[in-house]
């Protein structure tokens, strides 16, 4: 970033962010930290029914996921979030929940969809009522599948959490 | 390299349902119970016992060569009927393109019947997709274990008298309640920013 002033000493570009030209930037670990994990999200591939669909639309050229630096991964230990696109079943807990384990710290929970977040029409023996039950979810994306634009402003909901973390890289949190 | 024609000829349509209906009627008339006739669907509806010796007349006659078994599945008439359950096989002929529904009624103390895996391979899932929903124990089939629910799942989901949403939490299958219980546990380690 070159900034382009005729001030010599050092200036605030934004809140708690200030430049000394031509290179130095003065700022909090916080802010940089959350910056470069707001901007580098990495969800795992990991689709449960119809809304894994609509999540591949979004990863896909026309929505893009990949201009918000979301890049999906094909293992979770190189991933920082777990989308939960679609229905959990009963049966599927045991591996949503192996996925999210390890998945390493920080690590953040999207539930996409309303079976995702509350089971939907599936009131049923075999569907879990809310992923919530054993996932810690950060954001709830509701939808039947959701828009594309609905999912993008979901992720944009978590870069918005993450930016306002604080001490979560250190070892006394 | 020489090319040969190949030139695939349907026959004419085969029987009709009901000539389909008599024709059973006449091989077994003591198995035959009824024969419904529901907007042109033809259903014969058999004894369990000799359901194997059935469904191999339909397959094996060259007149009817039922061969393909489109769907094999239960229904549960609790409270409807005098005989709980009802194993249905829906069945089509590729030479004939005609096809009919058998209906073999199972009681609710003795939920056994043969297996058609000896005739259809096919039958195989289908039977176990049908024991895992009803409890409707297969004798002669290969593997009858269940096949879409956990496998130390308790009960029969698609019976009428299961409760909807299923058992209490503290009944439900352990997998589940498990993780649940761990995933309390694990709480305090996670982040609250």
């Amino acid at each position: 970033m070159l900034i382009e002033t005729s001030a010599t000493g050092l200036v605030e570009v934004e809140k708690g962010v200030k430049v000394l030209p031509p290179n130095l930037i003065v700022t909090t670990l916080d802010k940089v930290i959350n910056w470069g994990r707001l901007s580098s999200i990495w969800p795992t591939t990991f689709g449960l029914a119809c809304c894994a669909i609509e999540m591949m639309a979004v990863g896909a050229s026309h929505y893009d996921f990949d201009r918000f630096g979301i890049i999906f991964r094909g293992s979770p230990r190189q991933a920082d979030c777990v989308i939960v696109a679609g229905t959990v079943t009963k049966k599927m807990v045991p591996v949503v929940r192996r996925v999210y384990d390890q998945i390493p710290e920080p690590r953040y929970v999207v539930a996409m969809g309303s079976c995702a977040c509350t089971g939907g029409v599936f009131k049923t023996y075999s569907t879990v009522q809310g992923c919530d039950s054993f996932l810690p979810v950060d954001v709830f994306v509701p939808g039947c599948p959701p828009r594309p634009e609905t999912l993008l402003e979901g992720m944009m909901m978590l870069q918005e959490k993450i930016r306002k973390e604080r001490a979560r890289w250190s070892p006394w949190r | 390299m020489a090319v040969t024609e190949v030139r695939l000829t349907l026959q004419p349509l085969g029987l009709a349902p009901n000539d389909i209906a008599e024709k059973i009627k006449e091989k077994f008339p003591t198995q035959v119970l009824e024969v419904v006739d529901f907007r042109d669907q033809v259903s014969v509806i058999v004894k369990k016992e000799q359901i194997v010796a059935i469904l191999k007349f339909l397959h094996d006659d060259p007149l009817l060569s039922l061969d393909h078994l489109q769907d094999l599945t239960a229904v549960d008439y609790m409270k409807k009927k005098e005989i709980r359950f009802e194993v249905v096989y829906n069945l089509y002929s590729t030479r004939h393109r005609h096809r009919i529904r058998i209906r073999a009624q199972v009681p609710e103390n003795d939920p056994k019947i043969d297996s058609a895996v000896v005739i259809w391979a096919g039958a195989d899932w289908h039977e176990r997709e049908c024991y895992d929903m009803f409890g409707i124990t297969f004798a002669g089939h290969p593997d009858l274990r269940r096949i879409l629910m956990p496998e130390d799942w308790e009960g029969f989901p698609l019976r009428k008298d299961y409760p909807l949403k299923g058992p209490e939490f503290d009944k439900d299958w352990t997998g589940f309640t498990d993780v649940v219980k761990r995933s309390k546990e694990l709480k305090e380690f996670e982040w609250e920013g």
